[in-house]
């Protein structure tokens, strides 16, 4: 029983019996985490370092926890407190940091295909925690856990992804994920926020109309519009966007049907998603962040068996 | 292949466990039975349902416990994970650990340690269908035993619950 993979770059790499020998794992660590003392001792002889070329504070703050919960030792890295503000090169810096026995690698970082270029250079295990905008796979996976955890399986389920489908690396793992598990992905947002060609390379859906798009879904998984990412204008102006691409309550209610509600954070109020319907009773975006712990100790402790 | 317990003898073994197991027990509310996963779970399902026969107007708590992230060959091999589900305290009680087939006693010092996690009990005793005695690598053994044998480590002891007969082969 192993993952087929030494590193976690990408779901696109990943087996169906991968993902679903990731999801059954993390259902025990879940467990694991409502006991008195939250911890086992599985991974005391492993170390990690989170480097984080990126800002993060929900995914740097989960992989520390399921570290931890793990007794796994523990370095954190941001690059503003570091020496890549010298002018170190990133395979330099994580050499050095491997020459201090260290053995697998978390990495956040805003070029995509960092951690790939990483783990063609490095004999230690790689995590990719958000690379560009090319993919987040602990995201889709926690996501997957958490449709499966409130829909019971991911297989015939629809799924739409709302909003900057083109800046988002979770949209780009959950689409990978989704289609590997059997469930069916439409994309829905403004035509300047969706890739071209996008169903002929990935087979989903396109819809430019929210309405129709939640009327055909189970679950929703709302996207943060990726400002910092943007280098032209894509949109007229946040609140337009809101007015034709925002989830609101009004909305919601006039489908006629129960949708799950999801968003992978950071939340823009009142921008893609409006307060009463992230803190509504279809949202299921703090079991989501819950969850995130779990799937990451069962990513980190099926990763650090190998190699020995 | 060879029966050390047929379907009768296994029976018997499971009826006298479970008589065994009342005898030294007080105060059943006190108590609480463990299965480990992944075999235990059939010997301690049969014990736990003769026990609640014998006083069916006692609630008996009885959970299961998965030890996969305490092994100690971790980085030797992974192994799939079942579930735990232990509903209830151990804090103060005495705990009845239950398994199959108590070899190295590795799988116990996993189960010893997993336990600490949910509380301190007051007191934990094992009981175990097969013992094979002379195969142990730590100093651990069963308060109650439904048969020891002599084995040798080439050998394998398995519990057939279709047939509901141990062998070795």
């Amino acid at each position: 029983m192993q993952l087929s993979t030494k590193h976690l770059l990408g779901i696109k790499d990943l087996l169906p019996s991968d993902i679903a020998l990731i999801v059954q794992t993390a259902q025990q660590f879940k467990e694991v985490l409502q006991r008195p003392i939250k911890k086992v001792p599985s991974l005391r002889d492993v170390t990690i370092v989170n480097l984080f070329y990126e800002n993060s504070t929900r995914t740097r703050i989960s992989f520390e926890l399921a570290e931890k919960r793990l007794s796994a030792d523990t370095i954190n890295f941001t690059t503003s407190s570091s020496s890549v503000s010298k002018g170190e090169t990133l395979l330099d810096t994580v050499n050095n940091i491997l020459s201090m026995k260290v053995d697998m690698v978390v990495m956040r970082h805003s070029a995509s295909g960092a951690p790939h270029f990483l783990a063609q250079h490095i004999p230690a295990a790689i995590i990719n925690a958000g690379d560009g905008i090319n993919e987040h796979p602990t995201q889709a996976l926690l996501d997957a856990f958490s449709i499966q955890e409130k829909l019971g399986t991911l297989k015939g389920k629809k799924i739409v992804l709302v909003g900057d489908i083109m800046h988002s690396r979770v949209a780009l793992s959950n689409i990978y994920l989704l289609k590997k598990m059997g469930a069916e992905v439409m994309v829905a947002g403004p035509p300047t926020l969706i890739p071209k060609y996008i169903t002929e390379a990935l087979d989903v859906k396109v819809e430019y109309n929210l309405k129709k798009a939640l009327q055909w879904c189970d679950v929703a998984n709302v996207l943060r519009i990726q400002l910092e990412r943007q280098n032209q204008v894509l949109f007229s102006s946040l609140r337009e966007y809101n007015l034709a691409y925002g989830v609101s309550k009004k909305l919601l209610d006039s489908l006629g049907k129960e949708i799950v509600i999801m968003h992978p954070g950071p939340i823009n109020r009142g921008v893609e998603i409006d307060s009463d319907v992230a803190d509504g009773n279809q949202s299921i975006i703090l079991n989501q962040v819950e969850n995130g712990v779990a799937v990451r100790m069962a990513v980190l402790y099926l990763l650090s068996g190998r190699g020995n | 292949m060879k029966v050390i317990l047929d379907k009768p003898q296994l029976n018997i073994s499971l009826l006298r466990l479970a008589h065994q197991l009342l005898e030294n027990i007080d105060d059943l509310a006190q108590v609480v039975f463990i299965g480990l996963q992944p075999r235990g779970i059939f010997v301690s399902n049969k014990i736990v349902e003769i026990i609640k026969q014998l006083s069916p107007k006692q609630k008996i708590q009885y959970g299961i416990l998965d030890i996969t992230f305490y092994r100690d060959d971790v980085r030797d091999e992974l192994h799939t994970a079942s579930k735990t589900d232990i509903p209830f305290t151990i804090e103060g009680k005495k705990v009845i650990l239950i398994d199959d087939v108590l070899y190295t006693g590795r799988t116990i010092r996993a189960a010893l340690d997993a336990l600490q996690d949910f509380g301190r009990p007051q007191k934990v005793e094992l009981c175990v269908l097969v013992d094979r005695r002379f195969n142990r690598e730590l100093p651990i053994q069963p308060d109650y035993c439904g048969k020891a044998i002599d084995s040798i480590i080439s050998q394998k002891v398995k519990v057939n619950w279709d047939k509901e007969e141990v062998v070795l082969y």
